[in-house]
């Protein structure tokens, strides 16, 4: 089933626009919840059934004002799975990671995702 | 049996001339979810830059998961039945003049669970910025997360975004259980 993955933000859960056919994922706006495996447990399914026929090119814009520790974890998980989806020569796939001019810790958190996955990561500064 | 804990009177010391905001009570999910925007625009009100206000903002964020991790776990042993639903936790933060801003929590803990945590701050507290980033990025990639949140990163994350060192009583108040605060300073 290639379909779209659409969730509107809250105060403490971001938005998430995953479209299956072109590829274009974004995650923005506040990840804070409590329990973040029940957040994005969804997601998860999601992207593996997306594994299975990816779109070409894959372009995962991230743009958060603030995230947890725990979202920190499901974030890596994410970006574990697209890792796998690249390695399987399936798709290109670039994050393109978003943060505010003055938000040095939020830049700081792009490289380190960076450092831990193989995938391309451009930092925007917005 | 003394519930009655304020942090008050642990950090008189610290003679807090500025509230900002402070809580006292059930700490549940329900009710931190719905201090985000209170906090949000308290923080608004409070602190001109944007900055400051982030970083304040998601080290209180950490703070308060950290305190209902803990409440939950007290909350279902044994020990939380005795006390009658007599649990509170705190949380308070109030303003350094112009020097920066204090954050303070505090929680009941089983005993048994207490030595895992001051290890933990004990050994975050030894690190500098570069030591903490790669314990926070090995620990990151290796935990596992339950369905409580809680791999961990919460006492590291504090360290890191505070830039100071974690500050922490634990006052046993029985063989079974203490009560836990923290203080983190962020300039």
């Amino acid at each position: 089933m290639e379909e779209n993955l659409i969730i509107e933000g809250t105060n403490k859960t971001p938005v998430i626009k995953f479209y299956y056919e072109n590829g274009a994922i974004e995650i923005s706006g506040k990840s804070i919840p409590e329990n973040s495996i029940g957040f994005y447990q969804p997601i998860y399914s999601w992207i593996d059934n997306y594994a299975t026929k990816p779109s070409p090119k894959t372009e995962i814009r991230i743009n958060l004002e603030y995230f947890n520790t725990s979202s920190s974890k499901c974030l890596l998980d994410i970006f574990r799975k697209f890792e796998s989806i690249k390695k399987a020569g399936k798709s290109d796939i670039e994050v393109l990671w978003h943060y505010e001019a003055d938000d040095e810790d939020m830049m700081e958190a792009g490289d380190d995702y960076n450092s831990l996955v193989d995938l391309t990561f451009r930092l925007i500064k917005v | 049996m003394d519930t009655e804990i304020d942090i008050n009177t642990f950090y008189s010391e610290m003679k807090n001339e500025n509230i900002i905001l402070s809580y006292k009570g059930d700490i549940s999910q329900e009710l931190i979810s719905s201090l985000y925007p209170i906090i949000e625009n308290r923080l608004e009100e409070e602190v001109d830059d944007q900055k400051g206000r982030k970083k304040i903002f998601h080290v209180l964020v950490e703070c308060l998961q950290n305190v209902l991790h803990h409440m939950e776990t007290f909350r279902s042993s044994a020990e939380f039945e005795l006390m009658k639903g007599n649990v509170s936790g705190q949380f308070m933060m109030t303003r350094r003049g112009d020097r920066g801003y204090n954050i303070f929590t505090g929680n009941f803990i089983l005993n048994k669970n207490f030595n895992v945590l001051k290890e933990r701050i004990d050994k975050v507290n030894s690190m500098d910025a570069n030591e903490l980033k790669a314990f926070y990025l090995g620990s990151l990639s290796t935990s596992e997360l339950s369905e409580k949140g809680g791999a961990g990163l919460g006492i590291i994350d504090i360290a890191r975004k505070s830039d100071n060192k974690l500050e922490y009583k634990i006052h046993q108040l029985s063989d079974v259980y203490s009560f836990f605060t923290l203080a983190v300073k962020i300039n």
